[in-house]
């Protein structure tokens, strides 16, 4: 810590001994920049996946439907007959059988608004609400099938596992695709840093000739690219959240694509991108650096 | 002009003992011997010259002088030290007591003249008065130049400019390497009095030349000693030259 606060204090001297121009100035800030840019939108699709693994979860993890198929003079008896199970099965906060009227709208977009649901073999639904704690499935199965064996007891496990485990995998490719980022930007920076080591090697001779230790030669060095990726890096954060703020607002269906962005303090964590690209400028130039030196005679 | 440009220049550690000394020595390059079995003593406040044909290996010895070259084989200590015992951090302390300057004078070609002649004050974080500063390249005759770009000076500017360099720390040696190769006359012999100046202040001096005269008129003035690089090996040049 105490070698990156050294680093930050100005040293006018220090700073003058390597050129300030040649073509790893702009290489090691655009780099950084288009980096970031990108490390912008990874932050944005694992933060995104983040929240579509919650929703989903959230959305059916709490509830169940008891699905009941039996002859229509028994519907009633066993729609009774599940709902008194129901209200003495622990971990079951509601039940409750929905209405006719229910049943047609979820049948709607399928069959129509005029669907004759009296006249149809229509299973009748009973929507299940648990506690944290949740009920024990298997012997509500049991039970069910022994008091009302039209009964099916669906826990939506088979809906939510794959769309849960999708989102996990996106989310998972989010933050590799951030660790390949910053890989590749200390990766570019390292070879940027070799690059005007090798290129100022004159400026390494003269400097050693009159005493300069290889930490006050390394130091100038590293200050100076250390900079230039913090403001290459600031401004492909700055893009990058423009970027991200053009992108189509989320619509009431929550599509994915269009939910990909930062929510509430979220816009914040860009941020702090510029200062891990310069922490990792800083090492991989130090390294570099100090890996050159001892190379040269 | 400066009536006495060495006197804050004559700082520096006193030197006990032996400032550079080579014990049976020898250097190869590329697969051949350049030097060979060369044994020398420096001593605190001794001038010495060098000469020897090109390619001898003068500059090379120079080189071994400062530890910018390792020898391949035998001893060579500086400063009572062992060269290979000089940790990297040791090797540029130890220059820091060395003045040197370079038969090509390398500098830092974006950098202004007084910057680069104050570069050993800079990396030793020590300060100067700017009048010193201004005083010293007078005396050099560059004070008209001090904000001009090494590549802008002729040849004989950049030598004096490395000269100016070389001095500005008040080093306990002080080697050169074809110092007045590309300067007239009168600068040549400004600058030997400057040397002789310093070395009669305790400055140890080696001097790598062709320059017979600069021999010849220094002999007049100092007791220098003449080491000849003959065969790959350093002879004391006797009252030939």
């Amino acid at each position: 810590m105490r070698l990156f606060t050294d680093l930050l204090r100005t040293d006018r001297h220090a700073d003058r001994v390597v050129p300030t121009t040649g073509h790893t100035a702009w290489l090691t800030s655009f780099t950084a920049g288009a980096m970031t840019f990108l490390a912008v939108f990874a932050l944005a699709l694992t933060l995104a996946s983040g929240r579509l693994a919650d929703r989903w979860s959230n959305a059916l993890a709490r509830t169940a439907t008891i699905r009941i198929s039996a002859p229509a003079d028994q519907l009633a008896v066993q729609t009774k007959a599940v709902l008194d199970l129901l209200s003495q099965t622990p971990g079951v906060t509601a039940a409750r059988a929905l209405s006719d009227d229910e049943q047609r709208k979820l049948l709607e977009p399928w069959f129509g608004p005029d669907l004759p649901i009296d006249a149809l073999p229509v299973p009748r639904l009973i929507e299940i609400t648990e506690n944290s704690t949740g009920y024990d499935g298997e012997g509500l199965r049991q039970r069910l099938a022994a008091e009302a064996p039209g009964a099916l007891l669906d826990d939506h496990t088979r809906w939510r596992k794959p769309l849960a485990v999708a989102a996990e995998r996106l989310r998972l490719l989010g933050f590799l695709s951030t660790g390949l980022i910053t890989a590749a930007m200390a990766a570019m920076i390292t070879l940027a840093a070799g690059s005007a080591l090798s290129a100022n090697a004159q400026v390494i001779r003269v400097l050693r000739m009159v005493g300069a230790r290889d930490a006050y030669i390394a130091r100038a060095f590293v200050r100076r690219f250390t900079l230039r990726t913090l403001a290459g890096s600031a401004v492909g954060a700055v893009l990058g959240l423009i970027g991200v703020a053009l992108l189509p607002s989320a619509d009431a269906a929550g599509g994915f694509l269009t939910g990909l962005g930062f929510t509430g303090t979220g816009w914040l964590l860009p941020f702090i991108l510029p200062p891990i690209a310069a922490v990792i400028a800083f090492a991989a130039t130090r390294a570099a650096a100090f890996r050159k030196l001892r190379e040269l005679p | 002009m400066w009536q006495n440009p060495l006197q804050c220049r004559a700082r520096g550690a006193r030197v006990d003992g032996t400032v550079i000394a080579f014990d049976n020595v020898a250097y190869s390059y590329g697969g051949g011997e350049l030097l060979s079995e060369v044994s020398l003593r420096l001593a605190p406040g001794s001038f010495h010259f060098l000469t020897g044909p090109s390619g001898a290996g003068k500059s090379t010895l120079l080189k071994l002088c400062y530890a910018e070259l390792l020898p391949t084989t035998g001893a060579i200590t500086i400063f009572d030290r062992d060269v290979r015992a000089l940790k990297r951090d040791d090797v540029a302390m130890t220059r820091r007591r060395i003045g040197m300057v370079q038969q090509d004078c390398q500098f830092l070609d974006h950098l202004p003249l007084v910057t680069n002649v104050t570069l050993p004050l800079t990396v030793a974080g020590r300060e100067t008065s700017a009048q010193d500063v201004t005083d010293l390249l007078s005396w050099v005759g560059l004070a008209q130049l001090a904000d001009a770009l090494p590549p802008s000076l002729s040849g004989g500017e950049r030598q004096r400019a490395a000269v100016a360099r070389a001095i500005i720390m008040g080093p306990d040696v002080i080697l050169a390497d074809e110092p007045t190769g590309n300067l007239d006359w009168e600068m040549s012999q400004r600058l030997l009095a400057l040397l002789i100046e310093l070395n009669r202040m305790g400055k140890t001096i080696l001097i790598a030349t062709h320059d017979l005269n600069l021999i010849r008129t220094a002999k007049a003035q100092v007791a220098a000693r003449v080491l000849r690089i003959k065969n790959r090996r350093v002879q004391l040049a006797g009252a030939d030259l």
